[in-house]
């Protein structure tokens, strides 16, 4: 049978056939995943806006012009760390200056302090430290639950939750049920960096492998959590690399159907052993976003997380794939030792300003993308695109 | 596109209520599948076939087009007046004799009332040493323009450009905007060719496009009343093309104007230039709106994505202007890079100093090699030009390319829309 495609349909393909991306269009069009090679040609195109029409079409697809952000805030709850990642400019040793570990009261206060604020959500990462206990992390938990009952905690990422099971003493299928009935909601997705055992080898190798990684984010969504997926891009990666770890994210969700968001991080060199490698640029920045919406076809939102992109880069990548910016924040430490010179909190006005000036729609959601606010509530907005 | 804008701090719902009155008339999905679907195809299909588009369809384009479009047509337009991939730049540096100005513009937080606190006027020792400076570090351009100083006549100008060209030849004075013209004629009380005459006889090489602001009256009679007409501004452009120097142009926005003045702002430089051929490049940028005089007649500053939409629509409308500049200036290196693929050809001047849009809380100065490096990362090569957008790099084969001087620069118009097809992106 041969259905007439939309006149929308026909220019994009055209537009992609005279960039010498036909065939890849033919498959977006018609909902086919496409191949690593075909990722490859995506990363390599000289075609900036043919590949961002391709994306920006699937972007409209999920979501039409629907923009996500929510309010929240950020805890890190400690820069102690045992990994020492070479891009990372946050950990510190015991006694090193600036060295940090907040007590569960303390990091309550940090949430009791935005009380007045409408925060939904608090995100909580920080460095593994083998000397913090279990009891720690559940106290953690239940502390911030009962300085403010409502609020979502999306807490530990993988890397976090292979050190906790090990304090633990107890596999993780044990623990998680333990830390949700402590207060944990949902998982980040960081910790991710590029699943490569060539770059682990050379920049990360005491952090947990890719398959580990994977292993323990599909132990997390066989829990019932949802969680993020990242990729850590802009240093010593090849493209081959980042399109495997973009394959190998889309083929567990075919499994698990758990991830609910990939955020591309882009590498920020300051102040970090790798301060030699520049970073990605805004248009490779662009090109990240844009390539992820494409390879990612089982993966309902990617994020242009204005923190570390800036509102230029994000506001623009709303065009290019993007349907999240993240949210509100507060108070950020990971990236802005690192080198982020973007303010460290943006008000919620802010954020629907610029939104709207893209020609979007913003939509405040939780964690787990339910409505909270839009301004164009008259405007039928259908629930989120739901996951398996 | 009728915009509305809210000033002050907002509580939450406030913010919801002026969302709505201010967002843009279209979502961006209804490029695809809204009313003006078709209409806007067909305008899409005349760009990339080279043809000039209308005042009705410039319009449609900047209140009905998404992002994508702009930027795809921009990048279009862009290959084919540039099939080489090289963006340009100039090492220069702004040069500001005074802020000593009587023209009150509200948006201008750099001027100062004769008299006034702050009021300036650099001596010739403070000037030969910025030029001084400028040189050592390979300027070649001296970007002079400042305050209508109310006693400061063509002569002083004269006298100024004839010392800087004895002493420094290879420093270009790109001075004097239409309105500075415009004022040292009413000084003068002579015709502003006279003027034009005298300076580019002491050494002039080349008008910069400053204090066109928006080329509409409504909107000149609000925020600057008192500075020279639409018209005239037109008028002494022509004479300055007449007088066989070129100039620039430029468009300050995200003010009190509309889309549909921002089109016609497009529209009057278009037409002078299917004139007289003079202007080598049009740049643009918001408002700047911190700490000026009549803050609070101004909206907060316009966000990112708008300045990139209209910098590309410039590119789509201006198909007789060579050459269009970004504004990292004021929107940073990253949207800088960004515009290189919406339109943009050159990185503009390197600035060693800059005092205008400084002193409205806009700051975003680079270094030379950070400048190449965005450009680069862009997939381009970064050259060095001179004011007339000649090539002038000594680091590569290309030593010379383009016009070399003022002589030569009207021979290198450029080609009209139909002409040129290669390399399109």
């Amino acid at each position: 049978m041969i259905t007439a495609r939309a006149p929308s349909d026909e220019r994009l393909l055209r537009h992609a056939r005279g960039a010498g991306l036909g065939e890849i269009a033919e498959k977006v069009l018609a909902r086919q995943r496409l191949s690593i090679d075909e990722g490859l040609a995506l990363y390599r195109t000289p075609h900036l806006h043919a590949l961002g029409a391709l994306a920006n079409h699937v972007r409209e697809r999920w979501h039409g012009d629907r923009t996500y952000f929510n309010v929240n805030q950020h805890v890190n709850y400690t820069n102690l760390c045992n990994k020492l990642c070479k891009f990372c400019a946050f950990q510190r040793l015991p006694g090193e200056e600036g060295a940090y570990w907040l007590t569960p009261e303390q990091a309550a206060d940090k949430i009791r302090a935005q009380l007045a604020e409408p925060v939904t959500e608090v995100h909580m990462v920080a460095g593994v430290w083998p000397r913090i206990p279990y009891s720690y992390y559940l106290e953690l938990l239940r502390a911030v639950k009962a300085a403010r009952p409502s609020i979502h905690i999306k807490a530990f990422t993988m890397v976090e939750l292979d050190q906790i099971a090990k304090v633990a003493k107890k596999p993780l299928e044990q623990v998680l049920p333990e830390l949700i009935e402590a207060g944990l909601g949902s998982c980040p997705g960081g910790g991710a960096e590029v699943f490569s055992e060539r770059v682990r080898a050379a920049t990360y190798h005491l952090k947990i492998s890719g398959d580990e990684w994977l292993a323990i984010a599909r132990q997390v969504h066989r829990a019932g959590l949802r969680s993020n997926c990242t990729m850590l891009h802009g240093h010593i990666e090849t493209i081959e690399e980042r399109v495997d770890h973009l394959d190998r994210l889309r083929r567990l969700q075919d499994e698990t159907g758990g991830f609910q968001t990939y955020i591309p991080l882009s590498f920020h060199p300051e102040n970090s052993e790798l301060a030699h490698v520049e970073g990605p640029s805004a248009l490779d920045e662009l090109r990240e976003i844009a390539v992820a919406r494409l390879l990612l076809d089982n993966i309902p939102h990617v994020k242009a997380y204005w923190i570390l992109l800036d509102i230029p880069v994000a506001q623009t990548a709303l065009s290019f794939g993007a349907d999240d910016v993240d949210g509100t924040v507060v108070e950020e430490h990971i990236y802005h030792d690192a080198g982020a010179t973007t303010p460290q909190r943006v008000a919620r006005s802010e954020l629907v300003h610029w939104i709207e000036r893209a020609g979007r729609v913003p939509v405040e959601r939780d964690t787990l993308y339910n409505v909270v606010w839009s301004p164009h509530q008259a405007a039928s907005l259908p629930s989120p695109a739901g996951v398996s | 596109m009728q915009r509305t804008y809210t000033t002050d701090s907002m509580t939450a719902d406030a913010t919801t209520e002026s969302a709505l009155a201010s967002a843009p008339q279209g979502r961006a999905s209804d490029v695809r599948h809204g009313p003006y679907a078709a209409e806007l195809a067909r305008i899409e299909d005349k760009v990339l076939d080279a043809a000039r588009i209308d005042r009705a369809e410039a319009e449609l384009l900047h209140e009905r087009a998404d992002l994508a479009l702009l930027g795809r047509l921009a990048d279009h337009v862009r290959w084919r007046l540039h099939p080489r991939p090289i963006v340009t730049y100039i090492v220069d540096r702004n040069l500001n004799p005074t802020n000593v100005c009587v023209t009150d513009c509200g948006f201008c937080a750099f001027y100062r009332r004769p008299g006034a606190d702050g009021a300036y006027l650099l001596s010739r020792e403070e000037i030969d040493a910025k030029i001084e400076e400028t040189s050592r570090q390979g300027g070649r351009q001296l970007l002079m323009q400042g305050g209508h100083h109310p006693y400061l006549k063509t002569d002083w100008w004269c006298e100024l450009i004839a010392h800087i060209r004895a002493r420094w030849p290879h420093v270009n004075c790109h001075a004097l905007s239409a309105p500075e013209l415009d004022h040292l004629s009413k000084l003068d009380k002579r015709p502003v060719e006279a003027v034009i005459a005298d300076l580019a006889a002491a050494g002039l090489g080349s008008v910069p496009g400053a204090g066109a602001e928006i080329l509409v009256e409504r909107v000149r009679k609000i925020i600057a009343p008192k500075k020279t007409s639409t018209d005239r501004w037109l008028e002494v452009h022509r004479k300055v093309h007449a007088a066989g120097l070129r100039s620039s142009a430029t468009m300050m926005f995200g003010h009190v104007e509309t889309g549909a003045e921002r089109v016609e702002h497009m529209l009057r430089l278009r037409e002078l230039q299917d004139e007289t051929g003079g202007f080598t490049a049009f740049a643009c940028w918001l408002m700047q709106p911190d700490g000026v005089p009549e803050e609070d007649r101004y909206p907060r500053r316009g966000t990112p994505v708008e300045y990139l939409r209209v910098q590309a629509l410039s590119r789509i409308v201006l198909d007789n202007f060579a050459n269009i500049q970004t504004s990292y200036v004021t929107q940073g290196l990253d949207m800088g890079q960004i515009t290189l693929r919406y339109g943009c050809n050159d990185f503009g001047g390197t600035m060693l100093e800059e005092n205008v849009v400084s002193a409205a809380g806009c700051f975003h100065l680079a270094p030379i090699q950070r400048i190449e490096r965005v450009i680069e990362r862009a997939g381009f090569q970064a050259r060095q030009r001179n004011s007339w957008y000649g090539i002038v790099d000594a680091r590569h084969d290309e030593r010379v390319d383009g016009p070399r001087g003022p002589e030569n620069a009207a021979a290198a118009r450029p080609s009209a829309p139909r002409a040129a097809a290669a390399g399109v992106r």
